[in-house]
This record gives C-alpha cells, sequence and structure tokens, in this order.
C-alpha cells in the first residue's frame, strides 16, 4: 500500500495554555504498516509531541486507548484506520471530566466499578485444592470475565452521562453480575440488596448503547436483566 | 522545584502481576503500604498473558513438581539457579489454587478442577512425553489473573497512586535502599516516595526492538532506575523471542495454540519441526522452534511472496474447540493478520517477547549484588519481582507459562520477606540523604531546558533498529562488535533528547523521553553483555560458537556457566557462579547434559 494521508478533527485542550478546549484540522502522513488508527495518532505524535492520549497494549485487551472516534466510542488500537470516513472526528470519552486532549478523568467510572465489591465473596475456610466448579457453571462467567474496564459503554449511556454519581452503569454492573452468577461466590444477598435502589440498577432503560459500543463483544445489557430478573425472583 | 515527601512502611514499584501479589502480602499484613504505576493496574502488560501458568497440579495427566524443575532447568540450558528454580516449582500449586480461591475464573476439565493443557518444553518423566501443565482460562490467562489480582487487592483496601512514573532510585552513603522518585501524570509534581522497603515489579524492557509482542509501556523503568543507582543487571544477553508473533504486527499468538495441537508449516505445507525436534515437535522449546523457524525462511522454505515467514496452522480443529479454548486469538488473526483462523492458517514469525535477565535477586525476591566477597550480598531495604528480577528461574531461556508463575511465586515471597524484615526489625526508617531527589530534578530540568536537541522518537527508533539488526534471534560476532559502537552512540544522542511539550499536566512527551532513559541501559546492557559472551547457550546463540563434539549445542560450561553482571557505570562486567545446588539438601541438583528436544 502506497504512502496515504489522514485527516484529522481532533480535540485539543492543555490546561496549561488552553483557555478552553477547541478542535483542530490536523493531517498526517501514514507508513505502509500503519494499519489501526492508533498507528496514526503514534505517527501523529512523532510530529507534534503535545498530542496526549493513553496508549498501551496495542491489541484491545488493556483497555487504554477508548476514545470517540466519528461519533461512536472504540479502541484506537482495533480500528482500522482506512475504514473511517475523513476527517476523523476525535474526541475523548463523553461525560467524564476531560484532562487533557483526548484523556479523560476515570475516577467516577471506577468508584461505580468499586462500588458493586468486585471481588468474589466466599468465607468458607480455603480448601487444600481449588474449589469445584462444573464446566457449565463456568461458562456462565464468559461474556462477563472478559471486561477490560475501558468504559467505552459506561460513556456511551445516557443514564450514565445524567447520574454518574447513582447510575453503576454498564461496566459495573457487568462485573456485578460476574460475580452474581458465579457458583463459588456466596454474597448473593449483599449483592442484590446493594444494588436495590432507584438508581444504581434500575436507571438502565436497556436503549443498549453498551452492546453496541463494547470493543470486546459483551453485552451488559442482558446481564443488567439478569439481575434484574433475580431482584423480581426474590421479591415474590 | 519543591518535592513533597510521603512515607510509607513499603513502596512497591509496578501494578501489574507480580506489583500486585506483592501488594496483597503487604496489605492483609497491615503494613502501610504504596503502590505506584503508571497505568491504572489493569492495563499492566500481565493482561496480554494468553496461554496458562505452570503448576503440576496434575488434573488431567500425572505430574509432579520434580519434574517441572527438570524441565525448567533443561529450559534454562542450566544457567538457571537451581534452589529458585526448585522452589518456584514446589510453591507453584500453592499460589495457583490460592488464585483461583480470589476468584480467578480457570476453565474447567469435566470433574470440576482447573482445566489444564500441554506446553512447550514441559513434559513427563524427565522429558519423555508432553505434559498438560498450563492452567488455562481460555486463551485470556493473564487478563483473568490481573483482574482477580487487582480484584483481590480492591478488597484488602491496597493504597495505589495510579499514574505516576517513578523516576529514580534512592540509596544512602551505605547503599541502602530508601524508596524512590516520583512524578504525577495528572500535575506534572515530584514527590519523594520514602519507605524502609521498596519493591520493584516494572516488568520487562521487551520495547528495546523493533518487532515485540510488548506494549508500548514496557520500557524497562525498573532497570533503568536499578542501573542508574549503581545496581548490576543479570544475564541480560538472554531474550526470549517468542516463536509466533503475527507477521508484520507482532501481537502475541500463544503457545497454547500448538498446546492445542496447531502445527508450525513452511512454504511446501511440511511440518518442519519433526526434523528439529522429533520428540516434542512443534512443543519443544521457544529459543529452539523460533532458530528453527528463521533457519526454514533463511534457507528459502518461507511463506508469502517474500518467503519472510511461516504458517501457524489449526484448521484441522474443530471450530468449536477454536471458538472455546482460542477464542482471543481468533480476534488476533481477524484482527491483525487479517485470517480467519478456523478457515485459514496464520501468518507467524519470532517476535521479541521476554527478558530472561534482569535485576538480581534471590529466591526471596531480595535484590543482590556482590559486595565484599559475597557475590549475591542483599542489598537492604531493596526487593524485586517478575520479568524485571532475575532470581534466576529462566536462566537462558524461559519455558511458556513459567512467566505468570515467576511473578505469583516471587511476588508473594518478595512480599512475605519484606513483612519478615520489618517484623524482625531488621528494616527501620533511615533519614533521607538530602540529595535525595536531585537527579530526579537535574534529568527533568536537561529535559525543560534542552534547545537543537534530538527527538525522542527518532533516538528511539534508532535503538530499536540498531537492537533488532546486532542481537536478534541468531547472533553474529562481527555484528555484535559493531552492534556495540552503535548502541553506545544512541546512547550519547540520547543524552541530547529535546520535547516541544512543555506542559505540567500529563505531558506524554517528557513520559515517553524519561522511559526512553531507562531503555537505552537496558539496551546497553544486552548488546555489551551478549557480545562478551563467547558461547551459544539457550537463546543466545552465535555463529563463531557452533554445535561441536566438545562444545554441544555451543555451550561451553568450562567457561561460561555463570551469570553475567552488567554496571552502567563504564559498561563494566563482572560474572558469579550459577548455583547448582537445590534449596533442599536432599534434591538432586539436575546434572549437566546436552539439550535436545
Amino acid at each position: 500500500m502506497s504512502k496515504r494521508t489522514v485527516n484529522f478533527k481532533m480535540y485539543r485542550y492543555d490546561p496549561d495554555k488552553d483557555e478552553k478546549p477547541y478542535m483542530q484540522d490536523i493531517s498526517v502522513e501514514l507508513e505502509p504498516s500503519d494499519k489501526k488508527l492508533l498507528d496514526a495518532l503514534v505517527r501523529l505524535k512523532s510530529v507534534d509531541d503535545t498530542l496526549s492520549f493513553r496508549r498501551s497494549c496495542r491489541e484491545g485487551v488493556c483497555g487504554s486507548d477508548a476514545m470517540n472516534i466519528n461519533g461512536k466510542n472504540g479502541l484506537a488500537c482495533l480500528t482500522d484506520i482506512d475504514s473511517l470516513p475523513q476527517p476523523i472526528v476525535l474526541r475523548p470519552l463523553p461525560g467524564l471530566p476531560v484532562i487533557r486532549d483526548l484523556i479523560v478523568d476515570m475516577t467516577q467510572f471506577f468508584k461505580q466499578y468499586h462500588s458493586i465489591k468486585p471481588y468474589l465473596v466466599n468465607n468458607e475456610p480455603a480448601p487444600e485444592r481449588e474449589r469445584l466448579q462444573s464446566p457449565e457453571d463456568r461458562e456462565e462467567l464468559n461474556g462477563l470475565y472478559e471486561c477490560i474496564l475501558c468504559a467505552c459503554c459506561s460513556t456511551s449511556c445516557p443514564s450514565f452521562w445524567w447520574n454518574p454519581d447513582k447510575f453503576v452503569g454498564p461496566a459495573g454492573l457487568l462485573a456485578a453480575y460476574r460475580f452474581l452468577a458465579d457458583t463459588r461466590d456466596e454474597a448473593t444477598t449483599e449483592r442484590l440488596d446493594n444494588l436495590e435502589d432507584p438508581y444504581r440498577l434500575f436507571r438502565c432503560h436497556s436503549i443498549m448503547n453498551c452492546v453496541d459500543v463494547c470493543p470486546k463483544s459483551l453485552n451488559p445489557t442482558r446481564a443488567i436483566g439478569k439481575i434484574k430478573d433475580m431482584m423480581v425472583a426474590r421479591a415474590v | 522545584m519543591n518535592v513533597a515527601k510521603r512515607t510509607f512502611d513499603a513502596v512497591i514499584v509496578g501494578a501489574g502481576g507480580a506489583g500486585l501479589r506483592a501488594a496483597l502480602q503487604l496489605s492483609e499484613a497491615g503494613l502501610k503500604t504504596a503502590v505506584l504505576t503508571k497505568v491504572f493496574p489493569t492495563r499492566s502488560h500481565t493482561v496480554a498473558a494468553q496461554g496458562g501458568v505452570a503448576a503440576s497440579l496434575g488434573n488431567s495427566t500425572e505430574d509432579n513438581w520434580h519434574w517441572h524443575m527438570y524441565d525448567t532447568v533443561k529450559g534454562s540450558d542450566w544457567l538457571g539457579d537451581q534452589d529458585a528454580i526448585e522452589f518456584m516449582c514446589r510453591k507453584a500449586n500453592e499460589v495457583v489454587v490460592e488464585l483461583e480461591h480470589y476468584g480467578m475464573p480457570f476453565d474447567r476439565t469435566d470433574n470440576g478442577k482447573i482445566y489444564q493443557r500441554p506446553f512447550g518444553g514441559h513434559s513427563q518423566n524427565y522429558g519423555q512425553s508432553p505434559v498438560s501443565r498450563s492452567c488455562a482460562a481460555a486463551d485470556r490467562t493473564g487478563h483473568a489473573m490481573l483482574h482477580a489480582l487487582y480484584q483481590r487487592n480492591v478488597r484488602a483496601n491496597t493504597q495505589f497512586f495510579v499514574e505516576w512514573n517513578a523516576l529514580d532510585l534512592i540509596r544512602d552513603a551505605d547503599g541502602d535502599v530508601l524508596g524512590v522518585t516520583a512524578i504525577e501524570m495528572e500535575t506534572g509534581e515530584v514527590s519523594i516516595f520514602h519507605a524502609k522497603a521498596t519493591i520493584f515489579a516494572t516488568g520487562g524492557a521487551g520495547r528495546i526492538f523493533h518487532s515485540s509482542t510488548n506494549a508500548f509501556i514496557n520500557t524497562g523503568d525498573g532497570l533503568g532506575m536499578a542501573a542508574r543507582a549503581g545496581v548490576p543487571l543479570e544475564d541480560m544477553e538472554f531474550w526470549q523471542f517468542h516463536p509466533t508473533g503475527v507477521f508484520g504486527a507482532g501481537v502475541l499468538i500463544t503457545e497454547g495454540v500448538r498446546g492445542e495441537g496447531g502445527i508450525l508449516r513452511n512454504a511446501s505445507g511440511e511440518r518442519f519441526m519433526e526434523r528439529y525436534a522429533p520428540n516434542l515437535k512443534d512443543l519443544a522449546s521457544r529459543d529452539v522452534v523460533s532458530r528453527s523457524m528463521v533457519t526454514e525462511i533463511n534457507e528459502g522454505r518461507g511463506c508469502g511472496p517474500d518467503k519472510d515467514h511461516v504458517l501457524l496452522d489449526i484448521t484441522h480443529l474443530s471450530p468449536e474447540t477454536i471458538m472455546k479454548r482460542l477464542p482471543g486469538i481468533r480476534e488476533i488473526s481477524i484482527q491483525f493478520a487479517g485470517v480467519d483462523p478456523i478457515k485459514a492458517p496464520i501468518p507467524v514469525v519470532p517476535t521479541a517477547h521476554y527478558q530472561m535477565g534482569g535485576i538480581p535477586t534471590n529466591f526471596k525476591g531480595q535484590v543482590v549484588a556482590p559486595k565484599d566477597g559475597n557475590p549475591n550480598a542483599p542489598i537492604s531495604g531493596f526487593y524485586a519481582a517478575g520479568e524485571c528480577a532475575c532470581a534466576s528461574v529462566h536462566g537462558a531461556n524461559r519455558l511458556g507459562t513459567n512467566s505468570l508463575l515467576d511473578l505469583l511465586v516471587f511476588g508473594k515471597s518478595a512480599g512475605e520477606s519484606v513483612v519478615e524484615d520489618l517484623r524482625s526489625g531488621n528494616l527501620g526508617l533511615k533519614p533521607l540523604p538530602a540529595d535525595a531527589a536531585d537527579m530526579s530534578l537535574a534529568r527533568l530540568a536537561r529535559l525543560e531546558g534542552q534547545t537543537n536537541g534530538e527527538s525522542v522518537f527518532d533516538v528511539g527508533l534508532e535503538m530499536r533498529r540498531t537492537m533488532q539488526k546486532h542481537a536478534g534471534v541468531f547472533r553474529f560476532d562481527q555484528l555484535l562488535k559493531e552492534g556495540v559502537a552503535a548502541i553506545l552512540q544512541v546512547a550519547e544522542r540520547a543524552k541530547r533528547t529535546e520535547i516541544k511539550d512543555k506542559s505540567k499536566v500529563w505531558n506524554t512527551a517528557r513520559t515517553e523521553a524519561l522511559e526512553l532513559d531507562n531503555l537505552i541501559e537496558v539496551a546497553k546492557a544486552t548488546m555489551i553483555s551478549a557480545e562478551a559472551r563467547k558461547e551459544s547457550r539457550g537463546a543466545h546463540v552465535r555463529d563463531d560458537a557452533p554445535d561441536t563434539a566438545e562444545f554441544p549445542n555451543g555451550r561451553n560450561d568450562k567457561e561460561w556457566l555463570k551469570h553475567t553482571l552488567w554496571y552502567s557505570e563504564g559498561n563494566r562486567l563482572d560474572y558469579k557462579p550459577v548455583t547448582i545446588q537445590p534449596l533442599s539438601q536432599d534434591v538432586e541438583p539436575i546434572a549437566l547434559a546436552k539439550r535436545t528436544y
């Protein structure tokens, strides 16, 4: 593939020098080996080192480089650059405070994740060997444990935008169900009590933006539905 | 510049598998602990490990730790220290079972136990036949492990300093370690983390190479800090090239693919590993498989229009097996190779993957260096674990799944050592020297004021190309000599890096410049140690040390059965003996032998 130029409309903001954010028209010439959006951003940064974004694994497992790409949240490292209409409009994830350029403050997102007690609770004395779990029971965790905490889902969810302090959001609720679904976990009652509230769980109105954007093809809406089913089941 | 001081019992640098495992030990013991990490913990590179963690649980095939120890010593080409290897293999079941108790979602056997798959170089009965020793969560074992460890730390209320970059190690006039300096990304402010104990768990430096499976963050920060503070780096000539990086992209394809039955093929479709390793074939040790692949390519049997890669074939496996056991690999192949492995083989090439060397430690995770005639004298207050450390369990070549085991065992043991050393009163809070932050502040000031300097990107590229060309899968005397001169030139350029970004807030240009300082230390250590070692052993294979009757596989135990120690100051080399005696008096050492698979 020959050399090609890509054009961006890039959200820029450096609180150290900018009074307010602005959109910058910027373009960069790519090398033939540059295939993903992240490759283009790294190329761009080699020309303008002030452009700031998070990145690490460049293979879609660390969750660092989530951003809003032409209006839709996704991971830069899993997005084919040639599939994107130009100019490519890049913004930070919506709904979270911007620190600088494409870097958002994820405190609120992680606070909600932590609020669901994201760890296995089993107060039985630990056996000498592994706790047994049938392959069928283990399969219940598929589609739940693979979350990479990139926040694409929660920051595409209007309920999370309006109530980021009260609504757990799709990522946190997916994690909540990951432990509810684990046969080794004993805290089902406490976990459901923790979500029994007008906001924490029930602000999900199943509009499924989370499913649409998840770079790991997970389905938080289905997990939330299952938690709601468990709530109903224990109420009757 | 104003430098804040913070005081802790212990500071841990790095929140990957080793750092998180160590942190658990300290938090659960009630110690005041700070964990510094330049990325949110679950973004650490442990997340990218795929195939599994070794433990002789024997859940599907008979197994025991003696066999695992034999495989690891043999895999290391006898450069591993047998006391540390015994310790690791004996501890494996305990730390893996603990992880299961923390909630790790291992795959399961039909009777509900942890699922285990075969892996390269792991065998039953001292090399006789493959064994299922790799405990796996599909092909996302590292992800599942890192999240489980982070989650357990949430439960233990561990205090994290997220998106802080450690800058330099603080040592006093006695050489004791008193903590680190660090810069907060969000504010650009420098702090001193003053502590009784400092644990480095900063991971590897695979980014010294142009073609690497490693994340951007794998820049050897702990190694750079240690080297600048006068601590030697051990066995840095030994780098693992993973046989199966995606051709062109470098992204890892787990050895677990071959564990599940995948086959490497050359241009004529031949299963060429049968010629190189008649017994274990595609599941021979990684250095052996990588060299075989490069030999196929060099002799014109490579695939594609330029005959520059080979193929990893799993089309004979059922789609159900692939979807169940290797779902992540299928995604990666589609994303980065444009190939659905259910239908077509994956183009692969050996790719820089893991650093066997590192900061020298003993099996307790204490950092050691020669002093007063003792080659392994502990440095008071300093501990290290995981890929940044060299215990040494991997020696000249690491077996797949032993890295995740290493970080569990030695993360835990470093944590236990700190708890023990604090309780016994061996460690106190020594007063900070007046110049504790001077080196870091000088580095930052130099970067801030540099004009007419070098681009960080350009110097980094030159470093990566130099390492790739001069210190690759096969090594040549002449190329190594030229490589030493070339990398020293790059190191001179790195002293004059200049950044345009002067912002205090989230200045990633500054971060990358500081990371380059660390990478350069690792690159120098690698090239200089490699040039000096005039034999072939494990992953270090030279053209002028071929396979002969006197020196099988080119290995020269008479002169080179010893660990390299490289000191940054003056690029000085020293050597120390390999520990042959296992930890327990009643365990026989694994006797030296020619390595064949």
